[in-house]
């Protein structure tokens, strides 16, 4: 039980990472690498200022915008000093890597329970069910707090996947999406499509910031390492909640980002269960993108084989 | 109104590729104006829709929009003014968003865009009658991905989309050249409808004869980025398609000769 909820609990904050590569990779179509970076970075400035003793919800915010600046400084080295997109992400994420050691002093953090978020969820723990510190669920043993932590995550995603929702519906929203899918279309309807491009990785970055910030508390350090893997890990999310949502409807691929961000982290601590050798999760990870990315043109060969050889 | 001044483009200067698409370019297009513009392939009819439209920066000259100098302007900041159809069907919409999106769009043409409800109950009622109104039944299918509809309704939409907000000119370029004969002449149809309705500035590029015969008020034609011809008023009226092919002949003949000759020949006997 403790396992599930924790893993459903790295699902939801992992889910706000999947947002943000939605917005990068799929809404502008940006290939952005500045991921691994400003995940690091969100949650480095936040453990960094909490353990000086800012109030953990100025602190998160504060990671949050440190990886929105990250992302606009991808997006500007490529928009205004026309640098490769891809170049532009390895830049600023290298770059990261120094700015991290130096926001956090060395190269890991530990976050006391009581200067993070997470002692909200306690708090609420202890008023909503009082001095039962550990609840019975159907014969399973359940943390009150650890409840109350996911409880407390998934209601800072769902928020955020409902802002993005009503952002996309708006004018601004509108034209940012129309970037990705025809800049020629947009920039003829006198859409500026740098500065459009320059917001988006904004959010994203933000939005991969505010993940990062979230996962230092939850884990109880921040971690300059923290952030290797995480953009194949949130692609590997956006993908698989494109297959379980299967259309192209921004509503539905924001809800599909989070529940593919949850089932994906379900998977791998099933897989962690089952004796996979955790040093073996990134490979694991990355062979999943390429099956991913390869199958659904493998089926459609095969089907048209298939019904080739129906035909004649 | 559209005004050209002394407008001169280049592509790749001092290189083996050096193309003068332009040179210099005098032109003046009277407000409610309908123009055809003709020429052979790599005579500059689409560079000069693309100069005005702001796709590049003109190496030397003026370009004005009823009044306003736009030189300067990068490309995005024209479409205030510009309302655009390309030959591509495919480039004039977004294919994952929806027909009422796509319109959403094209309603806030060149105006700032904020965090306002994009498609709400009055502005989606307005668009379903405008969409009604070109009597493709697509009014029903308004939240269906734009990628869906074939080539011929996507262009009528791009048309539709262009003059939401009524624009200063309106750029056509080959508009119909990727459509099949039914579907061209229904867009055809659609682009007099427009036109003549809301009395738009037009320039439209076009391979048709036929088309540049019968559509509009004045016809250009140009070889080698100039205007060679500029016919109007009553010769206009009594153009025939024959006549515009006997030009191209003429064209067709003096480019036999090379460059250089041309010129000393001219300059010898004219």
């Amino acid at each position: 039980m403790t396992l599930l909820v924790g893993s459903l609990t790295m699902g939801v904050i992992l889910s706000l990472l999947a947002f943000g590569i939605l917005i990068s990779f799929r809404v502008v179509a940006f290939e952005d690498l500045t991921v691994d970076g400003s995940l690091t970075l969100g949650g480095a400035t936040a453990a960094a200022l909490m353990v000086s003793g800012t109030n953990p919800v100025l602190a998160t915010i504060a990671g949050m915008l440190a990886g929105a600046v990250a992302g606009s400084i991808t997006a500007t080295l490529h928009t205004r000093f026309e640098i490769n997109r891809l170049l532009s992400g390895i830049l600023v994420m290298t770059a990261l890597y120094s700015v991290n050691l130096r926001i956090m002093g060395k190269s890991n953090t530990p976050l006391p329970y009581e200067t993070t978020l997470m002692q909200y969820g306690e708090s609420a723990a202890k008023t909503l069910f009082g001095e039962q510190t550990v609840l019975q669920i159907s014969g399973w043993q359940l943390p009150a707090r650890d409840l109350c932590g996911l409880l407390m995550m998934a209601a800072i995603a769902l928020s955020m996947g409902g802002a993005l929702y009503a952002f996309f519906r708006t004018n601004l929203g509108l034209a940012m999406r129309a970037v990705g899918d025809n800049s020629r279309m947009v920039r003829a309807l006198g859409v500026n499509v740098e500065w459009l491009t320059t917001l988006a990785l904004f959010i994203g970055n933000g939005l991969i910031g505010l993940s990062g910030a979230l996962l230092a508390q939850y884990q109880g350090f921040a971690d300059v390492q923290m952030g290797i893997g995480m953009l194949v890990w949130g692609v590997a999310s956006v993908i698989l909640g494109e297959s379980l949502v299967g259309t192209k409807k921004i509503g539905l691929l924001i809800s599909g980002a989070l529940m593919g961000s949850v089932l994906f982290r379900l998977l791998v601590a099933i897989a962690l269960r089952w004796g996979l050798n955790p040093n073996d999760l990134k490979l694991i990870t990355a062979v999943f993108v390429f099956v991913a990315l390869v199958l659904p043109k493998f089926l459609s060969r095969g089907s048209r084989l298939v019904k080739g050889a129906a035909n004649g | 109104m559209v005004e050209l001044q002394g407008v001169s483009k280049t592509f790749f200067p001092n290189t083996p590729n050096e193309v003068r698409a332009l040179r210099n370019i005098d032109l003046t297009i009277d407000r409610g104006s309908f123009v055809c513009v003709i020429g052979t392939n790599g005579s500059g009819k689409s560079t000069l829709l693309n100069a005005i439209a702001g796709a590049f920066l003109v190496d030397e000259g003026r370009i004005r929009l009823d009044g306003v100098d736009v030189t300067r302007w990068p490309e995005h900041r024209r479409a205030k003014l510009i309302g655009r159809v390309f030959q591509d069907p495919f480039s004039g919409t977004a294919p994952s968003m929806t027909i009422a999106e796509n319109l959403a769009l094209a309603s806030r043409r060149g105006r700032p865009r904020g965090l306002g409800l994009a498609l709400g109950g009055r502005r989606r009622a307005e668009l379903r009658n405008r969409v009604a109104s070109m009597g493709l039944d697509l009014e029903a299918r308004l939240d269906n991905p734009i990628g869906t509809l074939s080539g011929g309704q996507r262009q009528s939409l791009t048309l539709l989309m262009s003059g939401l907000i009524k624009p200063s000119v309106l750029l056509l370029d080959e508009h119909t050249a990727a459509l099949d004969p039914k579907n061209a002449d229904q867009v055809i149809r659609l682009t007099q409808e427009f036109v003549s309705r809301d009395k738009l500035t037009t320039m439209m590029v076009t391979h048709s004869m036929h088309q540049a015969s019968h559509l509009g008020d004045r016809v250009i034609m140009m070889d080698r980025g100039r205007i060679i011809h500029d016919i109007s008023g009553v010769e206009r009226q009594r153009l025939r398609p024959e006549d515009l092919l006997a030009r191209f002949e003429e064209i067709r003949r003096a480019n036999q000769l090379d460059e250089s000759a041309a010129e000393m020949l001219r300059q010898q006997y004219i």
